[in-house]
């Protein structure tokens, strides 16, 4: 290895550990709010790559016809649980199903107008974020007390059941997106894709955003307390449905702008949100699913990790990224103290 | 229907069945087989222990390949391949068990997913394991001298050994080592304060199901005589666990139930849901992963009690009340038992127990007191082990507490109640005081899976009756623990802790929360204890409940002792009436 093929690994890893780093954000976020492993996170990313590659062939995306099965689940679900008080049911879908049937009129008609890319990128980001509030309402919310392990249960079944929707609406084929920006950089002899900036630059500038708004907003705190006490957080006035839905929100419109990025450095299909979710994982986990700087730095670890035995030993690629969880498992239960879920 | 006709039925049915059946359905039996053995790991993981795993499917297939790579390469006989993927097995389990499971609840899960992913790509990535097609040509299973070449043979082998780790199953849930895993969901606090390691319980009952799933692989691999990744994949781990969520954890047979439901649903939705939709692909999924969300958000507890209401389940029979375990040498009336100096606790800057000193004897009943925040449960936490005091010493017959865990201080002699109740709710009065004599039994878990723990067991049962007659609740013995009213369940706790043969008596706030004959008759409780020459340390915050029932008063407030000596001395303190009253 020579110092050029370094840095265009080191420059590899990096741009997909920032990616990595926006999921493991996302993570931290879910898990801090409502305690929930969010294991289908990489989903919201392959359907946002799918969702914009449609529309770059001119196709109608398939993500039209999963907000509606969304939206229809949501309905049944409000009907079934305010059976009784039917004057609530019309307000409750307003919350839960009516943000995806907007957003499916958005791609629909961001499709039928045959618009441009810009408007593309902007449906792309609504229809994967409308999702987020619907499948907290769908899957997590009627078991939003459970113990983490149940919760974790239903995320791995909500991961599943989106995969095999993704197969059924966007089809088995790979697909990949035009980059936003084809400009390069040369420094000091290395070259610097426009792409990988713009990929360095978001993910920088969420990590600080996060980290400021959990530390120093009233709604940030807000979302905490309910992490760490959904009926005191209640007494206090902060909705701990609300909370869910909205850090799941957030965490789809991260999946939905990590997808833009992701999607024109490598092809994508269906089932490819689970790998790249999971890689953002072990950074999650390094930072112990609490802390955003440290579960940032343990993404791009893990970026570099995967850019550099690529190289080594290509085959064992995604076996040495994934048994890199344990020594860092044991390195957590060696450095934190544990306390009791109670 | 009894139980026993029941199974009877099931065996018979088992039996006959591929004698009658056409060969697709000996096959899926077949395939019931090898994945209730999976889902029995999981049930005793998922529903009793409250852990989970994702990469269940991950040690189906180190025992399916350790066995194809060495019988097919190195001609190794399949019996010996089983003992090495069992070994294997057992290394790789209990690593990642003790890396996980000392810590919260949530890294096991991922770091079998990790694990589950990273062997996958593994077994398709070694080229002497043929890659993602496979290693084929693998032996026959040879028993006694005859080979079993024929599904149908087979299908008496896979349902033999499947009903043998029911058996052992059931066995060691009903047991000492059983009654501690199932005691773990109720948190590390309670089982570690009857010498109970919960770490590696846990692990245990992670590596048993690694083992059940293992030898499951073996099977798969000399039924098949192929084996190739894709039946090891994250996707099948998954499978495994919504089959152990279907069947509940009420039973062992819920793993049955849940392998069978599920597998029938999947060849069932294989067969229609690519006509349904018009092209293939696993879209079963979509269906599982929903039946499982919507299983986990309404019935919690799988299916199995849905059916377990046809088949009432009479109550076991119990040994009498008997006295047959060793009980320790208490200290003669009088001697110090418990001595503390100067015990300080700081939480940061904060002192919550600053310096407290006071001592208990034997024979004693002594009330640690104070108002609310005055630092008692710290007091007793720093006694009991649950917490550890920053400074000062703490001696219990003379040992030195202070750096000692919880469970260390249980095996020297001191029996615990808690304040918020911690009964494991599922299981009965008896069986929760039985879990007080842990550390009075020997038996682990291999003895108790095959039924060589019973003189052990009796021994347990007879002591745990012993000690609810002692507190008055034997005729409570064989209901739920969770059906009985706050109260009883407060001298259920007692009668826990006194099943540990203690020579000290930590009650924590024992009268909180109960209502006044409910105190009249715990007061009545203790009192006779006393009479038996128990040592108790009482701590509470009602002064009346105390007053008639101790020998002395220990009065803390803010961290700090305010007073000692006689009930009625105390009570006239002017520092104690202001502490109280504030006047």
């Amino acid at each position: 290895m020579d110092f050029s093929i370094a840095t265009l690994l080191a420059q590899d890893g990096l741009t997909n550990g920032a990616i990595y780093c926006l999921l493991a954000l996302a993570l931290v976020l879910v898990f801090a709010v409502t305690r929930v492993i969010f294991v289908p996170q990489g989903e919201f990313v392959a359907f946002a790559v799918l969702t914009l590659a449609a529309f770059e062939q001119n196709k109608l995306p398939g993500t039209v016809w999963l907000l509606l099965a969304l939206a229809a689940a949501a309905v049944l679900s409000e009907t079934l649980t305010y059976r009784r008080e039917p004057a609530r049911i019309l307000r409750a879908v307003a919350g839960s199903a009516l943000p995806c049937v907007v957003a499916a009129a958005v791609v629909w008609g961001v499709w039928a107008s045959q618009a441009g890319f810009a408007l593309q990128v902007l449906a792309t980001v609504v229809s994967v974020t409308a999702m987020g509030p619907a499948v907290y309402r769908l899957a997590f919310q009627p078991v939003a007390t459970a113990p983490v392990l149940t919760l974790l249960i239903v995320s791995v079944a909500v991961h599943f059941v989106l995969t095999g929707l993704g197969l059924l609406f966007f089809g088995a084929e790979g697909a990949r997106t035009s980059a936003f920006t084809s400009t390069s950089f040369s420094v000091g002899g290395v070259n610097i894709s426009g792409q990988s900036l713009l990929v360095y630059a978001f993910t920088a500038s969420l990590v600080i955003i996060m980290g400021a708004f959990f530390k120093y907003t009233l709604f940030g705190k807000a979302l905490r307390a309910t992490a760490a006490n959904r009926t005191g957080a209640r007494l206090a006035g902060v909705s701990p449905n609300f909370a869910g839905r909205l850090s799941l929100t957030l965490a789809a419109a991260i999946g939905a702008i990590s997808g833009l990025l992701i999607g024109p450095i490598t092809t994508v299909y269906y089932d490819s949100g689970f790998l790249v979710g999971l890689k953002g994982f072990v950074g999650a986990i390094v930072g112990g699913l609490a802390s955003y700087p440290i579960a940032a730095a343990g993404a791009i670890f893990v970026g570099l990790v995967e850019a550099f035995s690529s190289f080594w030993a290509s085959a064992y690629k995604e076996v040495i990224v994934f048994t890199l969880i344990l020594p860092i498992l044991l390195w957590r239960s060696l450095t934190t103290t544990h306390h009791e879920e109670e | 229907m009894n139980p026993r006709i029941l199974l009877a039925i099931v065996v018979g049915v088992i039996g006959i069945a591929p004698m009658v059946a056409p060969a697709f359905y000996v096959t899926l039996l077949n395939y019931i087989g090898l994945y209730s053995l999976v889902a029995l790991g999981l049930v005793l993981l998922t529903g009793v222990a409250g852990q989970t795993s994702f990469g269940q499917a991950a040690f189906v297939g180190l025992g399916a390949y350790t066995t194809a790579v060495l019988t097919t390469q190195y001609g190794m006989s399949p019996w010996f391949t089983l003992i090495i993927a069992l070994g294997i097995t057992l290394a790789v389990g209990y690593l990642l068990g003790i890396i996980t499971l000392s810590m919260g609840g949530h890294y096991l899960p991922l770091a079998t997913i990790a694990w589950g992913i990273s062997l996958y790509f593994l077994m398709g990535t070694i080229e002497s394991f043929g890659g993602f097609t496979g290693i084929t040509g693998v032996p026959a299973v040879t028993l006694f001298g005859f080979k079993l070449e024929k599904e149908g043979e087979f299908y008496y082998f896979i349902w033999i050994v499947v009903l043998a780790a029911l058996w052992c199953i059931a066995n060691l849930l009903d047991s000492r080592p059983g009654r501690a895993i199932r005691a773990l969901k109720q948190g590390s606090t309670m089982v570690e304060a009857f010498g109970i390691h919960p770490g590696r319980t846990k692990t245990a009952a992670f590596v048993i199901a690694a083992l059940l799933a293992c030898l499951s692989g073996w099977l798969y691999a000399h039924l098949q005589r192929f084996v190739n990744p894709t039946p090891f994949g994250i996707n099948q781990g998954i499978e495994y666990l919504f089959m152990a969520v279907v069947g509940g954890a009420v039973s062992v047979w819920g793993a049955v139930l849940g392998a069978a439901l599920v597998t029938l649903l999947k060849t069932w939705l294989q067969d229609w849901l690519p006509k349904l939709i018009g092209e293939a692909g696993q879209f079963e999924i979509i269906v599982f992963g929903v039946l499982l969300v919507l299983l986990l958000q309404y019935a919690r507890d799988g299916l199995l009690p849905y059916l377990q209401r046809f088949v009432p389940i009479p109550p076991r029979k119990l040994p009498a009340a008997g006295d047959r375990l060793p009980h320790r040498t208490m200290p003669a009336l009088g001697t110090a038992v418990l001595d503390v100096n100067a015990a300080r606790k700081t939480f940061g800057g904060l002192v919550a127990v600053n310096d407290v000193t006071f001592n208990v004897n034997s024979g004693e009943v002594v009330g640690l007191i104070g108002p609310n925040g005055a630092g008692k449960s710290t007091c007793f936490n720093l006694i009991s082990g649950a917490l550890e005091a920053s400074a000062g010493s703490i001696k219990f017959m003379g040992t030195e507490l202070i750096g000692k865990s919880a469970s260390d201080i249980a095996k020297l002699g001191l029996g615990r109640t808690f304040q918020h109740v911690k009964l494991v709710g599922t299981m009965t009065v008896v069986e929760n005081v039985a879990l007080g004599a842990y550390l009075r039994g020997s038996k682990g878990i291999i003895a108790s899976s095959l039924r060589l723990n019973t003189a052990d067991e009796a021994a347990a049962l007879a002591e745990a009756m012993r000690q609810l007659e002692r507190v008055g609740l034997a005729a409570h013995a064989h209901d739920a623990a969770n059906s009985l009213p706050l109260g009883k369940q407060r001298i259920v706790e007692i009668a826990r802790a006194l099943a540990s043969d203690p020579i000290l008596l930590l009650l924590d706030e024992p009268a909180a929360g109960l209502r006044y004959a409910e105190k009249q008759q715990l007061a009545a409780l203790i009192k006779s204890l006393k009479g038996e020459g128990m040592t108790v340390l009482l701590v509470e915050h009602d002064m009346d409940f105390v007053m008639g029932l101790v020998d002395r008063l220990v009065v803390l407030n803010f961290g700090q002792k305010l007073a000692q000596g006689l009930p009625e001395a105390v009570q006239a303190d002017p520092a104690v009436r202001e502490a109280y009253l504030g006047a």
